[in-house]
């Protein structure tokens, strides 16, 4: 444990020194190389950890009250610690290259803020006592705060930051509440008492459970708790977001499932909530992502997207834990957990690709991208090998996560509880119909920004990524090819996990188990297969060709004569038939000059879609808080007197209440 | 030993015969316009040909248009590998395998629409758009009617449901299957580029979904897609009569030529529709997947019933 904290140590501790370079270089420097160490020392044990099962714990006490620094690695949060380390190493690494376009700022601030985060969010996986928790999940909270914020002179950036905020405090609000009333079942803040658990009545177990769905929620982006995330992604700095849309938001998956493992009698509804919340995260996810036109917020909502599939195996396991399915329980949750870990590398991925190409060219909107793939070849390659992955195609790591999920479902339509048939049916298809505009989705990213012609100057004239920012992605692409074939090897790693979530391993359990390990094992031979085929399908193109002229020519432009590259097909055109189709749910605005005379001089159409729930949803509600608040504005004077008044008559009214 | 040559013959069969498919629906077609028809052969002697050709780039295009016929061509041979015929075992069959087969037919689909859409040309956008748009709306279908089948059979696994149709499936709950292959066609149509979803003959860029989207191949590039997707028929087709025909009680030498048949059979009628129906408007083509969809999932509480 000590080795693990350590590392932490020297993350903070870097960080700190880093707020005192002058040099921009080399205080990002400094402090990246401080958080790889600090990672390299802390993942060996969190290795250790998953891999062996044995938990390390540490406890000493504190002065705060009811506090005491409690700190263990189990295997929930050893899979949830070494993405985190990896993510954030990867990221700083990308984050060197990235920030050298802010050089004539003090930087050092940045990157303190970049490592306090690392730390803080090692420390919400480890915290073992819920004060620890709830400082090291504010100080995640804020620090990423400030990183969002960064960017702080456009208005849209502040506008951001500050629906982070309130949204994450609400969240807190919720998690407060949640802890206080785990504490006073349980009889101590410690996390480890659950034990005492056992006796809680179930209503009080849902109670807690929703509370901790609410409050953790907010932090993963369920639909409609993400509003948030959409905002504050596309304006924090790109290794930023892709720390806070890799890992951060997984944070708040940590807490609903290190909340399932604690609390007992799990009843089968909560089951069918996350699976229908799962569904609607997905499906609405994916979509508001088909209407983005700018690639960060349009990532942003494929996150919400995967945090819904995650949702979906998570809901999946608690099905098969309260009707006893065990083979649902097992491929539940080993889903979920690959896709946390393959998620994280792919998303973060994606984003630091996005955030090279507003690096290259100065815009984020597709639109005015196009052709980057020859200036930016390296950027283009490794973010299509993202752009797979994410659509969950074989053979990279985004299919294995979505194999055991679609499996568990199979398996358990073919049970004989009809009550079990229908959410796994559901799941079935909604994970078919979030695959298909998946596809979509990253073909219609990949394919305006990246292929055709350039569609003004700013992408014609765009310039590589440089060194630092290219190796970073290259080797979060390489983590998904790997993962890819070495699933196998991951899978047994996840099975304590499981069983700290749901205690049911039995003997059954382990045949499953070899059963899911057999199949990943034909799967990954079958991709073996697949990339000598392809191997061979090349060089037998490749002698066809061998003697032939390779003409050149423009692209058939149907008898034109002058085509330029503004007729190319936009992201907006692209997407056009999917969210005219669901028009009813996205709520598109969108602005046309239409054609009148014959030969018309100008025609328009510009769309654009806000989000629905922050639209109809919470902006009427925080209006009607504003206003009441606005009527209660006569208590608060601005004067000195008054407010040592309010304190005397509060401590009046205790004393009182007590005394009785 | 015969299990393993069986196991090779199946893919061997799919992947010699395919093109013949396309021969079979012109020379349909052709019956019912009262012409005769080009050639049997003649999808054989186009990819002849192409092959040997030389080829033609837009300078557009960049490593990604190279790249993109052969991911297509492997992933749709390998699952050819995974979809069985007449009742035998696949050679790549596991529990879960005909997730894997969707799923390498999506990454067939992600690479010839970004194929498509390297060419910057605005008649393969929209080609790509629809594309993503249908097929985002079949996949649920499919999806949908195997796990009716599955139910049915108690089966995760292609060569498991298929073996697993007997007469008695048949007798006892004919609902399933028969919704099940009324989903499936129009899944196959969709996934196809078939009438009335999309028209393979027509010459108006505007109008076409599959055939728009390779407007730019040339050679050998060419000949791989259009291989490509007379596999893909194969392949589709070949799982409806898995689906439907009771092949496991015969013995091999009856049963393979017997699904081979019935293969042909289905091209005929894809032959026979498209000759009296003509194309959807596209604003109506969602509708009938969403048809599509309501039979999957019909056929699957018929199955539940059980």
């Amino acid at each position: 444990m000590s080795v693990i904290l350590t590392g932490i140590g020297l993350i903070i501790l870097t960080g700190l020194i880093s707020l005192f370079i002058r040099d921009a270089k080399s205080s990002t420097r400094f402090g990246a190389v401080g958080v790889i160490l600090g990672s390299v020392i802390s993942i060996v044990p969190a290795i250790k950890v998953l891999c062996s099962g044995n938990a390390i714990s540490l406890k000493v006490p504190w002065q705060v009250p009811y506090g005491s620094f409690y700190v263990e690695l189990d295997s929930i949060s050893a899979l949830f610690l070494i993405p985190v380390l990896l993510i954030c190493s990867i990221a700083a690494v990308y984050g060197c290259g990235y920030m050298l376009a802010y050089k004539n700022r003090r930087l050092g601030i940045p990157t303190f803020f970049f490592n306090i985060l690392a730390a803080s969010m090692a420390m919400v996986v480890m915290a073992r006592n819920s004060i620890l928790f709830l400082a090291a999940w504010e100080v995640m909270s804020l620090t990423s705060y400030f990183l969002v914020t960064f960017d702080d002179e456009h208005e849209s950036v502040r506008q951001a930051g500050w629906i982070y905020l309130v949204a994450t405090h609400i969240g807190t609000a919720f998690l407060l509440a949640f802890f206080i009333v785990l504490g006073k079942y349980s009889g101590s803040l410690d996390f480890d008492s659950s034990s005492m658990l056992k006796t809680i009545a179930p209503a009080a177990s849902s109670g807690l459970f929703l509370l901790a769905l609410v409050g953790f929620g907010t932090k993963a982006g369920i639909m409609p708790l993400h509003v948030w995330l959409p905002e504050a992604h596309p304006a924090a700095p790109s290794h930023v977001s892709a720390v806070m849309s890799g890992v951060m938001i997984k944070m708040g998956i940590y807490g609903i499932i290190r909340t399932l493992s604690i609390l007992p009698n799990i009843e089968l509804w909560w089951g069918w909530l996350l699976i229908g919340l799962g569904i609607v995260s997905g499906l609405l996810g994916i979509l508001f992502a088909l209407a983005q036109h700018d690639i960060k917020r349009m990532l942003a909502y494929s996150s919400v997207e995967n945090i819904g599939i995650i949702l979906i195996g998570l809901g999946q396991g608690l099905v098969g834990i309260a009707s006893g399915l065990e083979i649902l329980v097992v491929f539940g949750f080993a889903g979920a957990l690959l896709h946390i870990i393959n998620h994280s590398i792919f998303k973060s991925l994606l984003f630091m690709g996005a955030g090279s190409i507003l690096h290259s060219t100065g815009t984020r909107y597709m639109d005015l991208l196009g052709g980057l793939i020859k200036r930016m070849p390296q950027t283009a390659a490794a973010f299509v090998i993202g752009a797979i992955a994410i659509c969950g195609l074989p053979p990279l790591n985004g299919f294995i996560g979505e194999f055991l999920l679609y499996y568990g479902s199979f398996s358990a339509a073919l049970s004989d509880g009809v009550r079990l048939v229908v959410p796994t049916a559901g799941a079935i298809a909604a994970l078919a119909v979030i695959g298909g505009f998946a596809l979509a989705a990253f073909t219609k990213v990949f394919g305006i920004v990246f292929l055709g012609q350039p569609r003004t100057s700013q992408a014609a004239n765009a310039h590589k990524a440089n060194a630092e920012m290219q190796i970073a992605m290259w080797i979060a692409a390489g983590l998904c090819v790997i993962i890819g074939l070495a699933a196998p090897l991951i899978l047994p790693a996840i099975i304590p996990v499981i069983s700290q979530i749901a205690p049911v391993v039995s003997e059954t359990t382990a045949a499953y188990i070899s059963q899911a390990n057999k199949m990943l094992l034909t799967i990954v031979a079958a991709s073996i297969v697949f990339m000598i085929l392809a191997a061979v399908l090349v060089m037998f193109r490749y002698r066809l060709l061998r003697n032939k002229t390779a003409a050149q020519s423009p692209t058939w432009d149907c008898g034109y004569a002058a085509p330029t590259p503004r007729m190319q097909y936009t992201s907006s055109s692209f997407s056009q038939p999917i969210v005219d189709m669901f028009k009813s749910v996205l709520y598109s605005r969108s602005k046309t000059v239409k054609i009148k005379e014959l030969f018309p001089e100008q025609a328009q159409f510009e769309s654009h879609t806000p989000d629905v729930s922050s639209e109809y949803l919470y902006r009427p509600i925080f209006e009607r808080v504003d206003w009441v608040i606005s009527k209660m504005r006569w208590v608060q004077y601005g004067v000195v007197q008054m407010y040592v008044l309010y304190i005397a008559i509060t401590l009046i009214i205790l004393l009182v209440w007590k005394l009785k | 030993m015969t299990n393993i040559a069986i196991m090779i013959i199946q893919p061997v069969i799919a992947m010699l015969l395919a093109p013949m498919l396309l021969g079979v629906i012109n020379r349909v077609k052709a019956f019912f316009a009262g012409r005769r028809g080009q050639p049997l052969l003649q999808p054989y002697y186009d990819l002849w040909r192409l092959l040997h050709k030389g080829v033609v780039y837009s300078t557009t295009t960049s490593w990604v248009f190279k790249i993109a016929p052969v991911i297509c061509l492997t992933a749709i041979i390998l699952t050819a590998f995974i979809v069985p015929l007449g009742g035998g075992r696949s050679l790549l069959s596991f529990n879960g395998d005909l997730i894997f087969a969707a799923y390498l037919l999506g990454l067939m689909r992600f690479f010839i629409v970004i194929g498509a859409l390297d060419t910057g040309s605005s008649f393969e956008g929209m080609g790509a758009s629809r594309e993503v748009q249908f097929s985002a709306l079949a996949e649920p279908a499919l999806f949908i009617a195997l796990a009716a089948m599955a139910r049915q059979t108690s089966s995760v696994s292609l060569s498991g449901i298929f073996s697993a149709v007997t007469p008695q499936m048949w007798t006892s709950n004919c609902a399933t299957p028969l919704l099940t292959a009324a989903a499936m066609i129009i899944v196959l149509l969709t996934e196809n580029a078939r009438i009335p979803v999309d028209d393979p003959n027509t010459h108006l860029e505007l109008t076409m979904i599959h055939e728009v989207m390779v407007l730019d191949n040339s050679g050998p590039d060419f000949a791989f897609i259009l291989y490509g997707s007379a596999l893909k028929l194969w392949i589709f087709a070949a799982i409806l009569v898995g689906m439907l025909l009771p092949m496991n009680q015969m013995p091999l030498w009856i049963s393979i030529p017997a699904a081979v048949a019935a293969v042909f059979a289905v091209s005929v009628f894809i032959g026979i529709v498209e000759s009296c129906m003509a194309r959807f408007r596209l604003i109506s083509v969602p509708n009938l997947l969403f048809t599509s969809i309501s039979l999957a999932i019909l056929s699957l509480v018929f199955a539940l019933r059980n």
